[in-house]
């Protein structure tokens, strides 16, 4: 048995060598697929503090997905001179404003949607609270469909174009970099920003989990009542859970916005969220290497089945039988299924193999 | 005489029901008090409102010396009244040595930042919460099943460990809602010494309980109630021979005799 720090090293340099592998075999398609799997362990990191840890069931997650995002859109794209006279008089050609900045306005601001929301159903539970939830994820993502008028804030249903790349150190991560004679793309240098901040989230998740805070979240999932009798002020502490997961997926949607240059409201369905929360839920609630694999297996495994399925059926048939997208739905239910009948606590849950 | 809990005139409805009328408990600083009464008397009812789990309508309420208002429940906690459930209620899924962790919350302070940040103040504040919280376990006697989950402790356990999980609080008043339901007669003679060992340590035990013996050999005072209202309030001694209280609770139990 390896130690913890060699296994650790391990999955580092496993960690940073994904890009190129994916890069070598499948292209620059390969390695958004797993600039994508890094972004939704983020957001599903985000959610389990308030899913796995406080127990507050949310299916309207992707509202502040969409928050952050249209936030960076904002900030970082020429459309607010296009849409408003009086900025085109002060930023002629956008505010490309740094990421530096946006990023923690974009958390800040999903936080405080998050204490928005969560401030008018604490009193609900369980069932009661995903529909509330469900209602409020809809409503964000109806608002940016219809904000473009009476004035264009969000550009409607043709969503924000030309949204900035970030950049390091004034250099764009939008185009490839030269370093030491080899070219590294831009798919490349995102997933390493992304990779450096989930395990910056990982790090502030498992801190919060050993902590007073996280103790407390957990005692409230486990029986509100008694928690309250311990002196847990359960008002507040919800509330923290709702901004600070909040906050993940608002920062997380700002990367996403800068990833992609580009963002509509139907980025932002309620689809969204129940993958969000069908990553958490098969990972395993409340345990952060899980929610990572379950994040990991559910962003990547139906990109496996659609690059794959298609040249074995040719193999096997010689021809193409059924469509590809059929077949990956049906095998992407049936493992959902299988998972919930053997592994109801997720596929990593805590306590297992440990 | 001194009371540290000094409960004047509480009543409480729930629809047409009137769960608590004008009862009044008085506890002394450092006794045993019993609360007894039939089922249905109310007395689960008192201790969710002098704890403040539930609004009562009308009445005083004086701890140690103060006013003070039992509207939210980790004020009241805060302020040194713990209790436990009459339906063990631990946070199932934590382990032992957790439950007894979250105990220590209202008397600790580390923020969201200092958390994020690992400050050494942080550091230092949980290392002092697990080690009261592991001295807590010591001295309810389950130290040694500090890692187990608290679900797969034995039934007696549990009722221990929600003990040491609300002496964790610091309080100055223990609420025991019927904390010997369940047990056979060994565990209950440990119940007893561990009262009284905690009652010695100058913590205040307020505790409903149906076992009468378990409760006259234990109690400095006794409080009964009857349909909400207090029917008698004394001695052991005294209120074992009082006739309203015969009449409502014992007699049947000495019928039985």
């Amino acid at each position: 048995m390896m130690s913890k720090n060699q296994q650790l090293s391990i999955l580092a340099v496993f960690a940073c060598a994904v890009p190129w592998l994916a890069l070598s075999i499948g292209g620059n398609y390969w390695v958004r697929v797993f600039d994508f799997a890094l972004l939704y362990a983020f957001l599903a990191l985000g959610l389990n503090i308030v899913v796995g840890f406080a127990g507050l069931l949310d299916l309207g997650y992707v509202a502040f997905y969409a928050v952050g995002a249209y936030c960076a859109g904002l900030l970082a794209s020429p459309h607010l001179p296009h849409a408003f006279e009086l900025i085109r008089g002060v930023f002629p050609t956008g505010l490309h404003t740094n990421y530096l900045f946006i990023v923690p306005i974009a958390g800040l601001l999903a936080a405080c949607f998050g204490v928005l929301l969560g401030a008018p159903t604490l009193k609900l539970r369980g069932d009661y609270l995903a529909i509330v939830t469900l209602g409020f994820g809809e409503i964000i993502r109806i608002f940016l469909n219809n904000l473009d008028r009476p004035i264009n804030l969000t550009n409607g249903p043709k969503g924000i174009n030309g949204i900035d790349p970030m950049s390091v150190s004034g250099k764009s991560l939008g185009k490839a970099w030269h370093f030491v004679g080899m070219d590294i793309p831009s798919v490349v240098l995102y997933y390493y920003v992304f990779l450096l901040l989930v395990c910056l989230v990982i790090l502030i998740c498992a801190r919060l989990q050993h902590s007073r805070i996280g103790r407390a979240w957990i005692a409230i999932r486990e029986d509100e009542i008694a928690a309250k009798a311990m002196g847990i002020n359960t008002r507040n502490l919800k509330l923290l859970a709702f901004a600070i997961g909040a906050s993940f997926g608002g920062v997380a949607g700002a990367l996403f916005a800068s990833f992609q240059g580009f963002i509509s409201p139907e980025s932002f369905s309620l689809s969204e969220s129940v993958v969000i929360l069908a990553m958490v839920v098969l990972g395993g609630m409340g345990h952060i290497p899980g929610v990572i694999i379950g994040s990991l297996i559910l962003a990547i495994f139906p990109e496996f089945l659609r690059a794959t399925l298609v040249p074995v059926q040719h193999f096997l048939f010689g021809k193409i039988l059924v469509d590809a997208e059929i077949i990956r739905q049906f095998i992407y239910g049936c493992v959902l299924i299988l998972v919930i009948r053997f592994r109801p606590e997720g596929i990593w849950p805590k306590g297992k193999f440990a | 005489m001194t009371f540290l809990l000094d409960l004047q005139r509480v009543s409480k409805s729930f629809g047409g029901i009137r769960a608590l009328n004008n009862a009044s408990l008085q506890v002394s600083k450092g006794s045993i008090t019993g609360l007894i009464g039939p089922n249905g008397a109310g007395k689960t009812s008192f201790f969710n409102v002098l704890t403040g789990l539930y609004q009562a309508d009308e009445g005083e309420f004086l701890f140690n010396g103060q006013a003070y208002n039992p509207h939210a429940v980790d004020q009241v906690l805060k302020a040194g009244i713990a209790r436990t459930f009459q339906n063990i209620r631990l946070f199932k899924e934590m382990s032992v040595l957790e439950n007894v962790m979250v105990g220590r919350h209202t008397r600790t302070s580390a923020g969201l930042m200092a958390t994020i940040f690992k400050t050494a103040a942080q550091q230092l504040e949980e290392q002092q919460i697990r080690d009261e919280a592991l001295k807590k376990l010591d001295y309810v006697g389950i130290e040694p099943f500090a890692h187990l989950q608290a679900k797969n402790l034995s039934y007696g356990a549990q009722r221990r460990l929600e003990i040491a999980r609300a002496l964790a609080t610091d309080p100055l008043l223990l609420a025991l809602d019927e904390p010997a339901a369940g047990m056979n007669q060994t565990e209950k003679k440990e119940l007893q010494f561990l009262l009284e060992k905690i009652r010695r340590d100058g913590v205040t035990i307020l505790m409903i309980e149906h076992d009468v013996r378990l409760v006259m050999g234990l109690c400095d005072d006794i409080t009964v109630l009857d349909e909400g209202r207090v029917i008698a309030t004394g001695k052991p001694d005294n209120v074992r021979h009082d006739p309203a209280v015969i009449e409502a609770y014992l007699g049947v139990a000495q019928h039985g005799d």
